[in-house]
């Protein structure tokens, strides 16, 4: 089988399911460190019988997080050589920063934070959680810095020889207009999913008969607070996220509405069945205007289409096909974008739920908040689908193509490839079985069983 | 000294926290299963490394890291060249993160053995594996002249390289062994005395042999000159001593006696590659070498600075973890894995 393929796919299925922990881990540690907070400020038990809970479902999730994540570090290297070695003067110096900024604090004061308990007084017990908590965010953040040079390069220049692109200004890398508009979706993206859990799990308990009620309701109260606020930040950030691929990858967007030619004012595809080799319409249900105003919060302003954005490119870097998978990108940003209105009402719901101190739920309400704890998830990943699919066929957008990023055969064999890939998927699969067994075992145990 | 020398320090100097500290954690692990059969026996050996396990780990990720922002033609062909062994060591590594976390969480006696069995062997396997790499990186690896090591897992499986990774999976299991010596109380603390005592042996013979063998394999000996210097002597005299310490109950010399051997047995690999980062045994020229492996001298600078200031940071704040859960575990601790 073609290596490309192979790699490629180890590396989707290897992030995807990578980040399946990830916006959890985020969330859930910074929701856990506001509960020890409120323990140490108030000293109130049931704080600390929350913080234990939550703070073992966080762990449960940490740890996949982790292992999973020391694969996609090496992974660059393994399949990934020729990228490596191209960018490694850019890419790997956030990389490197993420692991001795980050990871260190992280993996450090997890271990102070798990078993200091009772050998630390309770300040700084709850000290060593928001530390754990900053440590998830600058790994979000130094892991962003790489992704978006990949998705928008600045701060660079080429080598002489033209073998690799060397970093000429750090500043530029790390202010990048592109990674102001990931981080802070990615982060909310981690606050909505932790909050949508808490949800999800506080609403069980409160539809059964327990004596933990009091304690539940409290942590209703603070997930459908959290969600909601993540929930407006999330939509915040991805809007003007879109705005700004607007000016760094125009086909993304254009791939992500179907939009073959450019319009102006440019129209906002609400159902589009599409011939993607004919790059026309088959069907096609349209709001007028529509996207120009999302791109430009006017009625008016031209929108790039997919054929003219191919001469452009073709033009500019020679000829090839630039179109990335238009059926993917369509309908990666249409779950989304769904999955995030949805959010939007569920949090609504729950914090009206919360603001009326109404902690009763029928049947059809509480199946509808427990599961809409995937919606974060639905979102985080066709989030990430979109922008990495989006952006093919670039592996760094307009200076190295996915092709030529790759091992070569001679390095990595088609049969080597087919079988990590074998082995991570089957390694995954019973990973994520004994993850959802121990969240959900250690999730309806209840506050008792947690400490 | 130019950027790319301090740089082939630092990373050895990553390198050596990595084999010293995980060193010990691997070792305790590999023992977990032959330590006892009683559970919660085994729980307090596993707590003993506890809080520490997770932050030696990054240790290595953040060699790793560093190697890609430094010298990324390094990581590129490294990485990509021992492709299948770094497989095996990402599933054991996987295998030994979530089973310390999983394992006490579900109360069946198959499943914490699982467990246990998954620390044993995701521990054994990295212990071995980088011993192997190590003898490899300085035995040399087919690499062409556009830096790619084409030779697959059949060029890095020889005898000498084998040999390594037992002698190191021996040196790290003493390591961890003596460690429990100094974490334990009553039946725990013996039964590790008498497997440090046990492990002494074969491991100190094993390095003999593979520095010995290392004079026919390597050019090592060659460029170190007729005298090594004090270094790789200290090395394998701190490893000798040993048994003299354990057999005075004096563990905590034991540690420093095995800590040293580990830390001067690594420095003299990379006063024996210096300049060199692989050795290319189809051409010498192909090797790799801090220079044409490096970033940019401005790339190599941003991580000199960052890395100036880092590493004394995480020395203190690691070692003031070490200092919180310095008391030894027993019988009645509150054990949290």
């Amino acid at each position: 089988m073609d290596i490309l393929f192979l790699a490629r796919s180890q590396f989707a299925f290897t992030s995807i399911f990578h980040f399946f922990f990830i916006p959890l881990t985020l969330g859930l540690s910074i929701f856990t460190a506001i509960l020890e907070t409120a323990y140490v400020k108030t000293g109130k038990e049931k704080y600390k019988h929350l913080t234990k809970f939550w703070g073992t479902l966080f762990l449960i999730n940490f740890a996949v997080g982790v292992v999973t994540g020391i694969v996609m570090e090496f992974q660059l290297g393994m399949n990934w050589s020729a990228y490596s070695r191209f960018v490694g003067d850019i890419v790997g110096v956030p990389l490197a920063i993420e692991t001795l900024i980050a990871f260190f604090i992280e993996s450090t004061f997890i271990g102070v934070w798990v078993f200091g308990w009772n050998k630390l007084p309770k300040a700084l017990h709850a000290a060593s959680i928001w530390i754990v908590a900053l440590g998830s965010t600058f790994s979000a953040f130094w892991i962003l810095v790489a992704n978006s040079f990949m998705q928008s390069p600045v701060g660079y220049k080429m080598a002489a020889n033209g073998s690799q692109a060397e970093l000429v200004d750090f500043f530029a890398l790390i202010f990048n207009p592109s990674l102001w508009k990931q981080f802070p979706h990615v982060l909310a993206g981690g606050v909505v999913t932790a909050g949508f859990l808490v949800i999800a799990i506080s609403s069980w308990h409160l539809r059964r008969e327990t004596n933990e009620r009091n304690a539940f309701e409290t942590s209703l109260k603070f997930g459908a607070i959290y969600a909601f606020i993540g929930t407006i930040l999330v939509l915040l950030a991805g809007h003007a996220q879109m705005q700004n691929l607007l000016t760094t990858q125009p086909m993304k967007v254009a791939a992500a509405e179907a939009l073959w030619e450019s319009e102006n004012p440019a129209s906002f595809s609400l159902f589009t069945i599409g011939d993607e080799k004919g790059l026309k319409d088959v069907f096609s249900l349209r709001v007028p205007g529509m996207l120009s105003f999302l791109a430009y919060n006017a009625f008016e302003g031209e929108v790039k289409g997919i054929k003219n954005l191919q001469k452009e490119y073709a033009a500019q870097y020679g000829p090839g096909n630039y179109i990335p998978s238009i059926v993917t990108a369509y309908w990666s940003f249409r779950f989304m974008v769904g999955a995030g209105t949805l959010m939007l009402l569920v949090s609504l719901f729950a914090l009206y739920k919360v603001i009326k101190d109404n902690y009763t739920f029928s049947p059809l309400t509480g199946a509808l908040l427990f599961w809409s704890l995937l919606l974060p998830w639905i979102a985080n990943s066709s989030g990430w689908i979109l922008s990495e699919m989006g952006r093919q066929p670039w592996i760094v957008f307009g200076l190295l193509k996915t092709e030529n990023g790759v091992t070569p055969a001679s390095v990595v064999s088609s049969g080597e490839l087919m079988f990590s890939l074998a082995v991570f998927m089957v390694i995954y699969a019973a990973l994520a079985a004994t993850d959802l067994f121990l969240l959900k075992k250690y999730a309806s145990a209840g506050i008792d069983k947690a400490e | 000294m130019d950027l790319q020398t301090l740089w082939f320090i630092i990373i050895a100097f990553l390198f050596i926290n990595f084999f010293v500290l995980e060193g010990f954690d691997f070792g305790v692990g590999i023992l977990l299963p032959f330590m006892s059969r009683d559970d919660r026996e085994r729980r307090t050996v596993i707590n003993t490394i506890g809080p520490f396990w997770d932050g030696n780990e990054m240790w290595l990720i953040s060699t790793a890291g560093a190697m890609f922002a430094v010298f990324p033609k390094w990581y590129a062909t490294l990485f990509s060249g021992f492709y299948l062994p770094l497989l095996l060591m990402l599933v054991a590594l996987i295998f030994r993160g979530v089973a310390f976390e999983f394992r006490s969480k579900h109360d069946n006696p198959v499943w914490r053995n699982f467990w246990d069995w998954s620390i044993f062997g995701g521990s054994a396997v990295p212990a071995m594996l980088w011993g192997f790499a190590i003898a490899n990186f300085i035995r040399g690896v087919p690499i062409d002249a556009s830096m790619n090591s084409t030779g697959g897992l059949l060029n890095l499986l020889n005898p000498y390289a084998l040999l390594c990774g037992i002698t190191s999976l021996l040196i790290f299991s003493l390591h961890g062994a003596i460690f429990l010596t100094l974490k334990t109380t009553g039946n725990l603390h013996e039964k590790a005395m008498s497997f440090s005592k046990k492990l002494w042996a074969p491991a100190t013979i094993l390095c003999v042999i593979f520095m010995a063998y290392t004079v026919t394999e390597t050019d090592l000996y060659r460029r170190l000159g007729i005298n090594p210097g004090i270094v790789p002597v200290f090395s394998v005299l701190a490893l000798v001593s040993v048994i003299f310490m354990l057999q005075k109950k004096a563990s905590g010399w034991a540690f420093t006696m095995t800590t040293i051997a580990i830390a001067f047995s690594t420095i003299t690999i990379f006063m024996g590659l210096y300049p060199r980062l692989l050795v290319s045994s189809l051409n010498p020229a192909w090797s790799l070498t801090i220079y044409n492996s490096s970033s940019s001298d401005y790339s190599l600078g941003i991580m000199s600075i960052v890395a100036l200031i880092c590493i004394p940071l995480i020395l203190i704040y690691q070692g003031w973890s070490y200092w919180v859960f310095r008391q030894r575990v027993t019988s009645d601790s509150e054990l949290e894995y």
